[in-house]
């Protein structure tokens, strides 16, 4: 019996939803489970680092990462899998584009750990202590990674060879993904393994958005009963489906809420929100400059609403830091 | 930009800004600041386009992303558009970008959208000289050192 | 062919135009700047780049060197693109591999540092070599052209062009909004220097439009909307009615008598009021058409009904008197438009110290050219308000002319006819003349000569702007200038019986709704922008669309005639081409990568978007090429010819490499 390609799976800054979406390939999972050998899953299996370390580079077949790089230690994993591994796979929206984690851009490491160590309510931390990258306690000298300012996506930190979108992936999309891993038969380097089209086009409300439409109100899910049938946008609920990546057969949309971008933008965008924002700001109906400011300031967020998943993996990355502060 | 030296004085500092001007009114404008021999503040680097309305909201990120301290957007006045209306779609989007940047961190002044008409090169030179002393006082736009672009998307049909 | 590495070879000429560019761009360095640019195989600086050898060095660097792209660092793109393109497709290559970079007009004209405008030069002529890397292959678009044209305006700048162009065979629309054609030249007496009578010279060009088979007539008609483009423009007429139908009424001016009114009540429009005339009217005696025209504001069957209708009466059975008559439209396609929509007199009572409104001895130029005339309300002789003939008069130049408060600009027309309503003045009543100038420009063909003959009549010139008009004490009718002599440095009060007020030329006061409806420019002043003072000063931005005549800028008939028939020229030699070549900028769709979201079909203004199968099209021939609902396109699924996403991004990162 030949040997099985060897694959590992790893997580970065991520909610474990894409370890899920792994668990959610059901019967599919035993298929892979037979057909590789799986090095490395921090999340179910009992290997170490230091396993991954003693192989040879190149040895993995396929590392499949999800979530964003916001530490020292997940940029070591990166490169250390990266080295192992001949396919590297950013797997899941965070790895793709920084993801929900990624809106933490909007603060940098300062601001973060003020807030979470020092000033919620919740906290109680009368000596305004926050994480150090080293501590002596009773002469033993305690570490934790490095927190970085800025959040990454992976192929800001290493070389992608391809990325299996979404938040998280859906199942058709592994299981394609896996398959063409296995079989070989894979597209240039680089790609979204995806359809290269927008949302739109497996909608079943496509067809019910009129061609002339505009919004003059932006309507948050809670505040309306969407109608099943009718195109959400053309209801006033802000769908990203025109700007996103299709492959999930339009999930939300069929749970009657709006697509929130999560499978990033087609491979003709350079940055998602930008182009979805520019694209929505289009269809506002007013042409008077204060009507429109009105129309517009319906859309309470409009950072957390076109960058949702990809702040990071934006053209400017980041809320920019005001001058003097430290990278 | 990422090499720029952080001891760089904000006397010394000469702003880049990127100008989007429409082909009808506003680059036209600037043709007729050049043969009224007109002098302003030589910063602006004009990327013509035929409408504001061809203004794409990543073209602005990117210049931003690229090293442009400042943005500026001409088009034709409401209602004067050479296409009718590509100017409102300009605006629309405008109000929404601007926003965000805000949010992003950039300065108002950094970011401008300004109907000036075939007839205005007194306004457009006021514009390019105003904007640069603007941006002069608020010194550089950089992007943070450790923030790394995505590489350009690519695409299947490389240009010949 | 390509170089290993897949990059084409470029060629970069940078231009000096003489010293314009050279003497603020340091050209030399600008070359070896360019010259170390990746893909750039030669860079060459050459003093005209415009010129026949310039173009012949871009042509034979094609041949020899094997330049793919070319990259011209000139002037603006508006003056010599096409130039270049013409060289680089004579050269061998696609035009459109070919990108231009203004560092004249955005940059050596504009600046004075050296380093600075070099450096500028050196970032854009760096955008446009990265840009031309991608540009593609592309063939200008052929459309059709419309024989037909329509003339907007029916004074002498329109009537000439329609003349022209109709005495070429092709088929004019002339429409003017008054009841007759005629325009400002009817009311004059005579024409300077050559004291022409204005009538004489200008009812036989009247005559011959009303008689000409290629011209229709459309009076009382103004254009409503204008759609379409260059070759091909929709353009809708509104026809105000004017009660009296055309084609009926043989202007035998009966109804006129037979009217129940007696005598006239209305000011009469043509004598500026200082005549009456009937609700049923003639413009003037030579108006074409020679039909009569109901004020339906004046006329009691529209404001009681039902009353004797004398003129109904006596027109009889030729019936052309229509009560009934409304707004109608017609809906035109022609190929051109020549704009010929004039001025308007600037209104002198907005300068209040002068009198006008206020003092009846205080006439404005146009008001004494109808006295002067023999058809006008006076019949000729100089008869003023209260009856007298004067025996003094004041002429005063420059109102609203070449003042900051008002109109900085020269009206141009104002010195040479002042010195002819003086010669009219003098001739008719021997009163003593006195013209207040400020400046006496009289810079045409004869009319230096026509100035001197004046004052050898005995005009008296005064070089001074009026102060001040005000009645003479003691309740004389007469009223007193008073002014700074600048040539005698002495302030001066001369009483006078009549003071003639030269008011400038303005635009049209609707001219800004012209404007936005033909889709032209306007400049500072109001008045219609050429596409070039020197190299196109007929044409406007928008193809088809030409101008003669004052509604581009003050001038006199000579000019405008001249302009007409310019105007006329470039028309035809637009429509005679049969086609018109189009920028090929259009916006086309990526077709497997439209999901068919529908969000650029709303932004297309010019309804060249539908969905059919679920894709965006783009109709090419609708498609302007404005590029917006490229912008819009969530997916980046829609393209742009010359503009596209790649072009743009490279340019941005070109202008911004140096940061």
């Amino acid at each position: 019996m030949t040997a099985k390609p060897k694959v590992a799976f790893y997580w970065l800054a991520s909610c474990g939803g894409c370890e899920e979406a792994v668990v959610d390939l059901a019967e599919d999972l035993l298929g892979v489970a037979d057909a590789v050998d799986i090095v490395f899953w921090p999340v179910a299996l009992d290997s170490k680092r230091a396993d991954v370390e003693a192989m040879e580079d190149g040895e993995i077949l396929a590392a499949f990462v999800n979530g964003a790089v916001r530490t020292d230690e997940q940029e070591e994993m990166v490169h250390l899998l990266r080295r192992k591994a001949r396919v590297m796979v950013a797997f899941g929206s965070c790895s793709h584009m920084g993801g929900i984690p990624g809106l933490a851009n909007l603060w940098d490491k300062e601001a973060i750990f003020d807030r979470v160590y020092r000033t919620s309510p919740t906290t109680d931390n009368p000596d305004g202590v926050v994480p150090k990258t080293e501590y002596a306690s009773n002469g033993h000298r305690v570490t934790l990674p490095g927190f970085h300012d800025t959040v990454r996506a992976l192929d800001q930190v290493t070389t992608v060879d391809y990325v299996v979108p979404g938040c998280a992936p859906t199942p058709n999309i592994i299981a394609a993904a896996v398959g063409a891993l296995l079989s070989g038969d894979l597209p240039p380097a680089g790609t979204v393994l995806a359809p290269d089209v927008a949302l739109c086009s497996e909608c079943d409300r496509r067809d019910t958005k009129p061609d002339d439409l505009t919004i003059t109100e932006f309507k948050r899910p809670h505040q309306i009963i969407a109608d099943e049938d009718t195109c959400l946008l053309a209801q006033g609920l802000l769908c990203l489906g025109p700007a996103t990546r299709a492959g999930c057969g339009a999930l939300c949309i069929g749970a009657n809420m709006p697509c929130t971008g999560c499978f990033g933008p087609t491979s003709s965008v350079r940055d998602h929100g930008a182009k979805a924002a520019g694209a929505i700001a289009s269809l506002v109906g007013a042409d008077d400059p204060e009507e429109i400011e009105r129309i517009l300031s319906t859309i309470p967020d409009p950072i957390g609403t076109f960058y949702r998943y990809g702040l990071p993996h934006s053209l400017l990355v980041r809320k920019r830091q005001p001058a003097g502060a430290t990278e | 930009m990422s090499d720029t030296d952080t001891t760089e004085t904000a006397a010394a500092f000469e702003p880049t800004i990127v100008a989007f001007f429409c082909n009808w009114c506003t680059y036209l404008a600037a043709d007729l600041a050049g043969t009224s021999r007109m002098k302003y503040a030589p910063n602006a680097r004009i990327i013509r386009v035929m409408c504001s309305g061809r203004v794409d909201p990543q073209f602005v990120f990117d210049a931003f992303a690229k090293g442009a301290d400042g943005v500026l957007i001409g088009g034709c006045h409401p209602g004067d558009c050479h296409y009718q209306e590509g100017n409102t779609k300009a605006l629309r989007r405008f109000t929404l970008l601007r926003r965000m940047l805000t949010d992003l961190g950039v300065e108002e002044e950094r970011i401008r959208l300004e109907w000036i008409s075939a007839a205005e090169a007194d306004r457009l030179r006021d514009v390019m000289n105003e904007m640069a002393d603007q941006i002069r006082a608020l010194g550089p736009f950089r992007l943070p050192d450790g923030a790394v672009a995505p590489a350009a998307p690519r695409r299947e049909e490389v240009p010949a | 062919m390509r170089e290993p590495n897949g990059t084409p070879r470029i060629g970069v000429y940078v231009c000096h135009c003489g010293t314009n560019i050279a003497s603020t761009v340091d050209v030399a360095a600008v070359r070896d700047a360019a010259e170390s640019l990746p893909g750039v195989v030669l860079s060459r600086d050459y003093k005209y780049m415009c010129s026949d050898p310039g173009q012949e060095l871009i042509k034979h660097d094609i041949a020899e060197f094997g330049l793919e792209r070319v990259v011209v660092a000139s002037c603006s793109p508006c003056l010599h693109e096409e130039t270049f393109r013409g060289a680089v497709g004579e050269g061998g290559i696609n035009p459109y591999f070919f990108q231009m970079v203004n560092i004249r007009e955005h940059d050596s004209w504009v600046h004075r540092d050296i380093a600075a405008a070099t450096a500028k030069a050196n970032d854009l002529i760096r955008a446009a070599v990265r840009r031309v890397r991608f540009h593609e292959p592309l063939e200008p678009r052929r459309v059709p052209i419309d024989p037909r044209v329509m003339v907007v305006g029916g004074g002498i700048a329109g009537i000439h062009a329609a003349l022209t162009l109709a005495n070429a065979g092709k088929q004019v629309y002339l429409v003017e909004r008054e009841p007759s054609i005629g325009g400002h030249m009817a009311m004059f007496d005579k024409t300077f220097p050559t004291l022409d009578c204005a009538a004489c010279i200008l009812t036989p060009k009247m005559t011959q439009v009303r008689a000409h088979p290629n011209i229709q007539i459309m009076t009382m008609s103004e254009v409503e909307e204008v759609s379409g483009f260059v070759g091909d423009y929709r353009v809708r007429v509104k026809h105000h009615p004017r009660f009296v139908i055309e084609d009926a009424c043989v202007g035998c001016l009966e109804c006129i008598d037979a009217c129940v009114f007696r005598n006239g009540k209305t000011p009469d429009e043509f004598n500026l009021g200082l005549s009456k005339r009937k609700p049923i009217y003639i413009p003037f005696p030579q108006a074409v058409p020679q039909v009569v025209v109901i004020d339906p504001e004046a006329c009691i069957e529209f404001r009681a009904g039902c009353r004797k209708k004398t003129c109904v009466e006596v027109c009889a059975e030729r019936n052309a008197i229509d009560f009934q008559q409304e707004v109608t439209y017609d809906e035109v396609t022609v190929g051109a438009i020549i704009l010929a929509t004039g001025f308007q007199a600037f209104e002198a009572s907005r300068l209040p110290q002068y009198g006008y409104g206020r003092l009846d001895a205080v006439y404005t130029a146009l008001e004494v050219e109808r006295l002067v005339n023999a058809s006008g309300p006076t019949e000729g002789s100089i008869v003023l308000r209260d009856g007298s003939t004067p025996t003094s008069i004041g002429i005063i130049h420059c109102i609203g002319s070449r003042d900051k408060n008002t109109n900085e600009y020269c009206s141009r027309v104002c010195c040479m006819y002042s010195l002819k309503l003086a010669h009219l003045l003098k001739e008719k009543t021997d009163a003593e003349i006195y013209e207040f100038y400020i400046d006496m420009r009289t810079p045409g063909k004869g009319f230096e000569e026509f100035y001197n003959r004046v004052e050898e009549e005995g005009v008296h010139f005064i070089r001074g702007k009026v102060a001040d008009v005000y009645p003479e004490a003691g309740n004389t009718g007469r009223v007193v200038l008073q002014a700074e002599d600048t040539l005698a440095g002495m302030v001066r009060k001369i009483p006078v019986d009549m003071v003639v007020l030269a008011t400038g030329l303005e635009p049209q006061p609707d001219a800004e709704d012209v404007r936005r409806t033909f889709n032209i420019t306007c400049g500072s002043g109001g008045f219609f922008t050429e596409r070039h003072p020197k190299l196109a000063p007929v044409s406007t931005f928008t193809d088809g669309v030409f101008l003669a005549g004052a509604c581009q800028g003050p001038k006199d008939i000579p000019d405008t005639v001249a302009q007409a028939g310019a105007a006329a020229a470039e028309a035809l030699a637009l429509i005679d081409a049969g086609h018109i070549e189009l920028e090929p900028n259009t916006a086309f769709v990526v077709e497997e990568r439209c999901s068919g979201c529908r969000t650029c079909v709303g932004m297309c203004p010019f309804s060249a978007i539908s969905i059919v199968d679920g894709k965006a099209v783009i109709n090419e021939v609708l498609c302007k090429g404005c590029g917006t609902c490229v912008a819009a396109c969530p997916s980046g699924a829609i393209r742009q010819n010359l503009f596209e996403d790649e072009e743009i991004f490279e340019e941005i990162l070109g202008v911004l490499t140096h940061v």
